[in-house]
């Protein structure tokens, strides 16, 4: 293992350049560690974002060599060919400053494609009671874990295309509101996913589940989107 | 355009996938016979001319590139140039209807 690693990290917002800096190799290293490390010893207004450093709640996802990753769980032996590595904002969402973006649009998505539950029990009632291996709740088993990194959105392509599109993360999380069985908002979500700037714009390019830090598939749930929004608007519901 | 009608399009674009697919499974064995077998122009028309058959199929073949392609195009032009709206729809209207006439005069050009 070589001794140092020669780092390009993105400074400046929309307009900037990559700068290098030389950072001491260390095992079991992680890309957040890296850039820690650049912050507090070599240039300390260097901007970036990150809060719980174990993988659960998805704000220091940034692109590593090209590709958007979750940077504490990436270590760099993984992703540093010849000892140097790339680091630069996520794609698909305005640049504030360094390494941290504006996620307002990201967030604003789960809003507009419905993503907060309704429920029809009120805090009088029972609980509602939902079986593990019921088929609607297997059916989410993989999509519940989403932590709202944003690796998705800033990988996908129809997003770059059409800035209107929900994107991947959003509409996952229709998905998994679809499949609630105490769910009551099924037809106006259905309504906020439809259309060209809903679930019907996506290429199925599968950026968004091949990169998921957590292994979701969201292209699985936006084509079962698709075929329920379909069967809604040939009943009529739309 | 209409939330409804834009989920009609996708709609229609796939299921009209469906049909291309077998459509043009179904041409290409017409054409590798028809090469194969050294058909002259005279001798494919002679087996067209008057064929119902043959007629209902590349008829249903032009109807599914009529429907498919426009739609395709409609969102490979919003994607590419960030043209949207009436106008764009106007367009992907026009191109459907003019593939469809295009195709089905040739196709009855070599039934009739």
């Amino acid at each position: 293992m070589a001794t140092t690693l020669s780092v390009s990290v993105w400074r400046g917002a929309e307009s900037g350049e990559f700068r290098i800096y030389e950072v001491p190799r260390l095992e079991s290293q992680t890309v957040l560690d890296v850039v820690t490390y650049i912050q507090r010893n070599l240039d300390p207004t260097l901007a970036y974002r990150f809060a719980c450093r174990v993988g659960m709640c998805g704000s220091c996802a940034m692109t590593v060599d090209g590709k958007a990753r979750w940077t504490c769980r990436t270590h760099v032996a993984s992703v540093a060919a010849e000892n140097r590595l790339e680091i630069a904002p996520l794609n698909n969402l305005p640049v504030i400053k360094d390494l941290v973006t504006d996620m307002s649009r990201f967030f604003d998505n789960w809003a507009r494609a419905k993503g907060r539950f309704h429920g029809m029990r009120s805090r009088k009632d029972d609980f509602a009671r939902v079986m593990p291996d019921s088929p609607q709740r297997k059916e989410v088993d993989g999509a519940i874990e989403c932590i709202g990194c944003g690796v998705c959105y800033s990988s996908c392509d129809v997003v770059t295309w059409n800035p209107e599109y929900l994107g991947p993360a959003a509409l996952n999380r229709a998905w998994t509101l679809l499949n609630d069985v105490r769910d009551t908002a099924r037809v106006a979500r259905l309504a906020a996913v439809a259309g060209d700037a809903g679930c019907h714009a996506c290429h199925t390019h599968m950026s968004c589940s091949e990169r998921c830090p957590k292994h979701i598939a969201p292209t699985a749930g936006i084509a079962g989107l698709k075929r329920a929004v379909v069967a809604a608007a040939l009943k009529g519901e739309l | 355009m209409n939330l409804r009608n834009q989920v009609l399009l996708w709609a229609a674009q796939r299921y009209s996938a469906m049909v291309l697919a077998l459509c043009v499974v179904v041409h290409l064995i017409v054409i590798v016979y028809a090469v194969r077998n050294g058909l002259s122009a005279a001798e494919i028309l002679g087996r067209t001319r008057g064929n119902y058959g043959w007629f209902a199929f590349y008829a249903l073949f032009v109807a599914a590139i009529a429907i498919h392609a426009p739609i395709g195009m409609r969102t490979i032009v919003a994607e590419t140039f960030g043209w949207r709206g009436a106008a764009l729809d106007a367009l992907t209207l026009v191109s459907g209807m003019a593939l469809a006439l295009w195709g089905w005069r040739a196709v009855f050009a070599v039934f009739a």
